[in-house]
């Protein structure tokens, strides 16, 4: 083993460890928060109107949250375990600060949404409608609570606030919970993320019942499905974006080399423009590239003619303050994910109003191209959440937090042997598990609800699971 | 670090102990039984309907009953950091394997009805069983080892490997956890489901429970004497210990007598006091250093600052109280028997033959 690891170091296994637990387990958790609200709604619209097609459209993506909602927790535990595992030097440096989210998580959030989750499934016709209802919207306020936490904790990571260093044990301790918890960094990308898992939840049951539309199963239903969809996708691209724009003023103050490194811009320029796409190198060697003029500068400054930084300026800083190495994180990779984001986020918004439009206009199930790209788009919001964390932690490179503890010091000292177990070892598991819960998802996706009676739709079965 | 080992732990940092060690017998207490079930399942059912009842006892409440577990981590993580920094390294492979053997089994509860052909069901079923049996063994061979020293040098530093984690005191431990969780599933089972399921659970219970007071019996002589005479430190305190043997061998005859809840609070007694004795026997360290005692890693030494243990305090003093009402009511809510469909089961016999 070891012989064969030569050369690989524990750092770069244990990046590599958090890099496909982090984007695994967040494949799912938007669309449990997103999904979780939207059924919420759909059982209050049957509960107020006592439609049954509002019950069938509950019952079909409930049971789709469901199957979703499973992966994101047993992910979420080695997503809080392997900060321990794999960078304890981390866990010891910031536990005085970092551990309370997270402690803070599982006592308000994690125990919510799990316990009223089981009275949901299990509890429909042994509790009144108002709890079960009630159970749903529960469970729907855990998810949303739980993102608070885990993004308050990285948030300090992004910008630590409320804190000061041990210096006999050279801890970040605590010196103000509120201010950890009102941390700009915080309130700017709750909004966001929070926006974004809404968005992907509305965007993943327009497709599916755009699917069933253009099938031309259970039209009641899934027209129903569609416009609650609709509208939470149109609202929630417009919050994602406006948020996302007033995260990147926060991030010109807080973080300039992220900012630098989401545009490649190596030297510090007023005015300036913003890349749609550029072909060749990016540092300096650029064949083919659009560009929209001053469009940076707004979106870092909101003035026309702001000054943005450069990277080379930013480097020279860096080392000014924190001595000699390099302080710019992995351009490329920075650059093209901040525009897959973007991009995907602004074609989300024009999804969400042509179907309104559409709708509006009654020709909806009439639309069958529009119907197959609406079901196409549903790829469109995971693979923007999956860049849009990898460019706010890769950004944030070299440091693990930021000015205070760079990555490479975080990690545990443990032979990298273990590591590569447990790297190959969650990387099959989750290889497996994604298979069998996408190939799930498609099943349960394609098969419309039985049309029933009001009395049947009452049943219910005496063995759940 | 040294400076601080001379200083004894704070009022607070005693609560955190208590609160830390409080969330692992809550969660012991809880997932025991679910993990039981979970062991079980292959030797109560028949055929596919018995498994099913077997799930829906426990499908309401497992996924509540792991958070536990989950907030375990995270307060020792805000409230000893250097601890949970320790340990979750040091028992990186030991770690790993649990995490998976949980990943499969909270899958298999949520995906196993999904499919109807046996093969998909086979292979869930299989990942109940192993991912049930596995955490069970496995943590009662990390308790065991907090208590009997791992490889810690200076600055907590761990220089051991994986197999300094498999001793002869460590694997008693395990089969203590295993065959305890086991039982007290068999208890609940009782407690729980009606019919042939019943019948079988309360069978293996009777012929469990000696076997498992034999193996907590030599556990908990071990570690008395692995507290006392190896370490010179720490509480042993005999009524805890002595106690929960009491209960354990009561639980024979509560079985025999139909006396199905008194049954499973005996088995949760024995939990508790078993993993009471443990984290007495820790005190005022958090982990032991089998290397010299001057490396123990002690409460004050990986503790955070006041601050943080403060605003933590406060916390759980607003919302424990609710957590607790919330999760007590799903199980007044799931009280009834689970039972094969159509075995009409809204007057439950108190007593069956055995």
């Amino acid at each position: 083993m070891n012989t064969f690891l030569a050369g690989i170091s524990t750092l770069s296994l244990a990046r590599w460890q958090f890099a496909i637990t982090t984007v695994f387990h967040f494949l799912f958790v938007p669309l449990t928060i997103g999904l979780g609200l939207l059924v919420a709604i759909l059982q209050t619209a049957f509960y107020r109107t006592g439609d049954l097609a509002y019950d069938r459209m509950t019952k079909f993506f409930g049971k789709l949250f469901l199957v979703n909602f499973a992966i994101g927790v047993v992910t979420g535990i080695v997503q809080e375990f392997q900060f321990g595992m794999d960078w304890s030097r981390y866990s010891t440096f910031v536990g005085n600060i970092f551990g309370a989210p997270l402690a803070i998580e599982g006592l308000l959030a994690f125990f919510m949404e799990s316990t009223f989750l089981g009275i949901w499934i299990f509890g429909r016709g042994r509790v009144s409608k108002r709890v079960h209802l009630a159970s749903i919207w529960l469970a729907s306020l855990g998810t949303i609570l739980s993102a608070a936490f885990i993004v308050a904790a990285n948030s300090w990571m992004q910008h630590p606030v409320g804190y000061a260093i041990d210096h006999a044990t050279g801890q970040a301790v605590m010196t103000n919970f509120w201010a950890v918890m009102t941390n700009s960094t915080f309130i700017a990308a709750y909004g966001h993320v929070l926006a974004a898992a809404f968005l992907t939840g509305a965007v993943f049951m327009l497709g599916i019942a755009a699917y069933h539309l253009r099938k031309g199963n259970d039209l009641a239903g899934f027209d129903k499905a569609a416009r609650v969809a609709m509208v939470v996708t149109v609202l929630m691209a417009i919050f994602t974006m406006f948020l996302g724009d007033n995260q990147a003023k926060e991030m010109e103050v807080q973080q300039p080399m992220k900012m630098a490194a989401a545009e490649a811009l190596y030297n510090t320029q007023s005015g300036a423009s913003f890349s749609l796409l550029t072909i060749g190198n990016l540092k300096d060697n650029a064949v083919f590239q659009v560009r929209v003029p001053h469009i940076l500068s707004v979106l870092a400054t909101n003035t026309w003619d702001g000054k943005v930084k450069g990277i080379n300026q930013l480097q020279k800083e860096a080392t000014k303050k924190f001595g000699a190495g390099s302080y710019v994180p992995v351009i490329w990779l920075c650059y093209w994910s901040f525009r897959i984001m973007v991009g995907l986020g602004i074609l989300l918004f024009f999804l969400g109003a042509i179907a309104l439009w559409l709708i509006r206009k009654r020709r909806l199930e009439k639309s069958p191209r529009f119907l197959r790209f609406a079901t196409w788009m549903i790829a469109a919001p995971f693979i923007a959440n999956t860049f849009g964390w990898i460019f706010t932690e890769v950004g944030r490179q070299p440091w693990v937090v930021y000015g205070l503890l760079s990555t490479s010091k975080a990690v545990t000292l443990i032979s990298p042997g273990y590591v590569a177990t447990s790297l190959i070892g969650f990387t099959a598991i989750y290889t497996l598990l994604a298979i069998i819960e996408i190939g799930l998802m498609f099943r349960i996706a394609k098969v419309p609800p039985a049309i029933e009676t009001p009395a049947e739709a009452e049943r219910v079965p005496e063995l759940i699971y | 670090m040294l400076a601080s080992l001379t200083t004894s732990p704070s009022g607070l940092e005693q609560l955190w102990f208590t609160l830390i060690g409080v969330l692992w017998l809550g969660y012991f207490f809880l997932e025991g039984f679910d993990f039981g079930v979970g062991t079980l399942m292959p030797f109560v059912s028949k055929d596919d309907l018995d498994r099913r009842v077997v799930i829906n006892t426990i499908g309401p409440v497992w996924d509540g009953n792991e958070v536990w577990l989950l907030t375990a981590g995270g307060a020792t993580f805000a409230a000893f950091p250097l601890w949970y920094a320790t340990v979750f390294s040091g028992f990186y492979l030991a770690l790993f394997l649990v995490l998976a053997a949980l990943i499969f089994r909270g899958m298999a509860f949520e995906f196993r009805d999904k499919r109807e052909e046996p093969r998909w069901q086979f292979w869930w079923d299989q990942a109940i069983f192993w991912g049930s049996a596995l955490p069970a063994l496995l943590w009662g061979v990390a308790f065991a080892d907090f208590i009997h020293g791992v490889p810690l040098a200076a600055n907590a530093t761990w220089t051991g490997n994986f197999f300094d984690l498999v001793k002869p005191y460590a694997l008693v431990g395990g089969l203590a956890t295993l065959s305890l969780f086991t039982l007290h599933g068999a208890t609940y089972l009782g407690l729980k489901t009606e019919g042939d399921v019943r019948v079988r659970a309360r069978a293996i219970a009777m012929r469990l429970a000696p076997v498992t007071f034999v193996i907590v019996l030599a556990f908990l002589a071990w570690t008395y004497q692995t507290a006392h005479t190896i370490h010179h430190e720490g509480l042993v305190p005999p009524l805890l210990p002595i106690v929960g043997l009491l209960a354990l061998a009561a639980v024979g005859w509560l079985v025999r007598d139909h006396l199905e809840g008194w049954a499973f609070i005996a088995t949760a007694l024995t939990i508790l006091a078993l993993f009471t004795t443990m984290f007495l026997n820790l005190y005022p360290n958090v982990l032991v250093s089998s290397v010299s005692a001057h490396f123990d890693l002690t409460m004050v030494a990986s503790a955070s600052h006041r601050y943080t243990l403060e605003v933590m305090s406060w916390v759980a003093l607003i919302f424990t109280p609710f957590v607790l009402l919330y999760q007590s009511w799903t199980y007044w809510i799931f009280k009834k028997r689970v039972g094969r469909p159509g075995s009409a089961n809204d007057a439950p016999k108190r007593k069956i033959k055995a």
